[in-house]
């Protein structure tokens, strides 16, 4: 899954050859704005056929590509 | 006591000839916003202050001095008038926060040429609307940026030089591209500042409108004017401040107030180029003691939505004074920060086209909260008419904000669109396209715009813009975009697609369509809701009714409907 995810991330998100690793801070990096994070959400959720309340969603959340697995994990246990 | 001192005094008495005398200016005189930023701090013996306190995403920090504000500019015009490039060519910062933008800026406007800041997100249709529309010269950028102008290089034979910032000698540059170490380069002594007079441009930001591609907002030295006093009355800097503008100057705020409101001023200014955290947006006022704070209101919702209980991890002590700007600041994020930060932000007005603040709520003035203030000294301001364009005779009736020109700061045209400029005045006062009321003490209320523009998160998006980039799309047939509401950002875009024959709608799609407009047009202009349906409302010559969507979006009466096509 963190493979996946960070091939999204790098392949929607990241114009130059700024290397993306598990760990590399994407929100307070300035990777993904706010703004964007709403079509990551909707990734996740379409690739992993879960939903992410909005309360879920926040920058700190999805702040690394570990993170971000982390709460998917959450909710495809459910 | 404010720096504004009694509101009411300084009604009775203005004259903008205050910030004229304060800053030595006698009309006439050569006026120069980048000299006046940085060389006069200088001259009145703040070179060893601190101007830029600069911190990026991972804690990095870089720090100038006015003086070294004042070398640094100097080498950035030294560099660009060794391009050759020229007075009044357009010079465009495509950059995130960094160091290089705020500096850049004051140097482009020491040899005279003209700024075009440009939000560092947009993508390249949003980019080459813009460089087009400015025939731009050259364009400073980052590394990680470059890749959009190379994608439109073609379309712009103007366009001379990319200048690449943070380039990696270890790399070969592309087209037109050419390394610039701002840190690292010649930084002149003695540098001969274009004598730019009071009507000399300086600016040139893009708004978007409802319809039409974005204007380009032509602004002119003489901006200082306004936007040096409104800094120091309303956002009260005092010299011993710490001050953070939240705002990017890829817009307005961020210039005006995040370049030249501070400097002017010659106060120790903090910029944290990172993406938002609440936590560490705290962690960032704690570090640098920042005094005084002007933030916008999606990031203050965005701070209430996480929470109180990391406040109490910080220290915030600091902070004297809070103000808020890009939308209107609704009366629970006034109350929240006023319990919890023990002082209330305050809501300014004004917009790209006006350059300063123009209706504020000031230090020391009773505030209401919900309610946009009171306009700022010499700006005669009220609510007219939406048929007549006359002012109302009483209090509390609804109709458009209107504001008698000539204030230094007003934009002087729509850059090569002088009719939309024209369009904007109706009966000898300027309409910055909102709608408000104003209650019988003079307060001001913003009711909404007065067109289809979206504002979200304090930034405009064009609709006409978005409806575009989605016909671009090979599974759209037709569009129509309005704003839904949002609890942070105020409110969203929304699209409703009508897909080409062989195209299913499909949760696949709507993700595909999303990135479409956002690597477009920008994260901004991005729809965060996409619905498919069967056929949009339209009236019976075929125009698409917007306002039946918004209505729907917002809960609203749909209103009269007999000229509906399928009705």
């Amino acid at each position: 899954m963190k493979e996946i995810v960070r091939t999204y991330v790098v392949n929607e998100y990241v114009e130059d050859d700024t290397e993306v690793t598990f760990d590399t801070p994407l929100i307070s990096g300035g990777i993904v704005d706010s703004f964007s994070m709403v079509s990551l959400k909707r990734f996740l959720e379409n690739k992993y056929k879960i939903s992410i309340p909005d309360d879920k969603a926040t920058p700190e959340a999805f702040d690394s590509v570990n993170k971000i697995c982390m709460l998917v994990k959450e909710f495809t246990k459910e | 006591m404010s720096n504004i001192g009694s509101y009411d005094e300084r009604i009775k008495n203005f004259d903008w000839s205050i910030a004229e005398k304060e800053l030595d200016y006698q009309p006439g005189n050569n006026i120069n916003i980048g000299w006046y930023c940085s060389d006069r701090i200088c001259e009145l013996g703040k070179g060893k202050k601190q101007a830029l306190i600069w911190e990026g995403s991972q804690g990095q920090e870089k720090r100038y001095t006015y003086n070294e504000l004042r070398l640094t500019s100097n080498g950035v015009g030294q560099f660009l008038r060794d391009l050759g490039i020229k007075p009044e060519d357009r010079v465009c910062l495509f950059m995130d926060k960094i160091p290089e933008l705020y500096i850049g800026f004051l140097g482009v406007l020491k040899i005279g040429a003209i700024v075009q800041p440009l939000f560092s997100a947009f993508g390249d249709e949003s980019l080459i609307v813009r460089l087009d529309n400015a025939q731009t010269t050259a364009v400073f950028t980052q590394r990680k940026h470059a890749p959009k102008l190379r994608k439109i290089l073609d379309k712009m034979p103007f366009l001379k030089h990319i200048i690449i910032v943070d380039a990696d000698p270890s790399k070969p540059l592309g087209e037109r591209e050419i390394a610039f170490d701002m840190d690292n380069a010649s930084k002149p002594e003695k540098f001969h500042i274009h004598p730019t007079k009071a009507e000399s441009p300086s600016v040139l930001h893009y708004t978007s409108g409802t319809t039409g591609q974005p204007k380009g907002v032509k602004h002119v030295h003489y901006s200082l004017i306004s936007q040096y006093l409104t800094a120091k009355w309303v956002l009260d800097l005092l010299d011993s401040d710490i001050y953070w503008c939240t705002a990017d100057p890829g817009w307005v705020t961020g210039t005006s107030y995040g370049i030249i409101g501070a400097f002017s001023n010659g106060v120790t200014q903090c910029v944290l180029d990172a993406g938002f955290s609440a936590d560490n947006w705290y962690k960032f006022i704690e570090k640098h003691k920042v005094t005084m704070w002007y933030s916008a209101p999606t990031a203050i919702r965005s701070l209430m939505k996480a929470g109180d209980e990391v406040i109490k991890k910080y220290d915030l002590s600091t902070l004297r004074h809070l103000a808020s700007v890009g939308e209107p600041l609704n009366s629970e994020a006034v109350i929240w920060s006023e319990k919890v930060f023990g002082k209330p932000f305050l809501d300014t007005y004004w917009q790209t086209e006006t350059g300063s603040i123009m209706i504020t709520n000031f230090p020391g003035m009773k505030i209401k909260p919900g309610s946009m203030g009171k306009p700022f000294p010499g700006i005669t301001a009220t609510v007219i008419d939406a048929d007549k364009f006359e002012p109302f005779d009483g209090p509390g009736k609804v109709g458009l904000i209107a504001i008698k020109p000539g204030w230094p700061s007003m934009m002087r045209t729509y850059w090569r669109n002088e009719e939309t400029y024209q369009k904007k005045f109706k009966n000898g006062w300027y309409l910055p396209g909102d709608r408000s009321s104003i209650d019988s003490e003079g307060y001001f209320w913003f009711v909404g715009r007065d067109d289809d523009v979206i504002n979200t998160g304090g930034h405009l998006v064009s609709p006409f813009e978005v409806e575009s980039a989605l016909l671009e799309h090979p599974a759209v047939a037709e569009s129509a975009v309005v704003s839904k509401p949002d609890f942070v950002n105020m409110e969203v875009v929304k699209a409703f697609v009508t897909l080409k024959p062989g195209f299913e709608p499909s949760k696949d799609l709507d993700l595909e369509i999303m990135n479409f407009v956002r690597k477009k047009l920008s994260p901004l202009a991005m729809p965060q809701e996409i619905e498919f349906i069967e056929t949009l409302p339209k009236t019976r010559s075929g125009k698409i009714m917007r306002r039946i969507l918004h209505a729907k979006e917002w809960g609203e009466e749909i209103g009269d409907t007999s000229t509906l096509e399928n009705d």
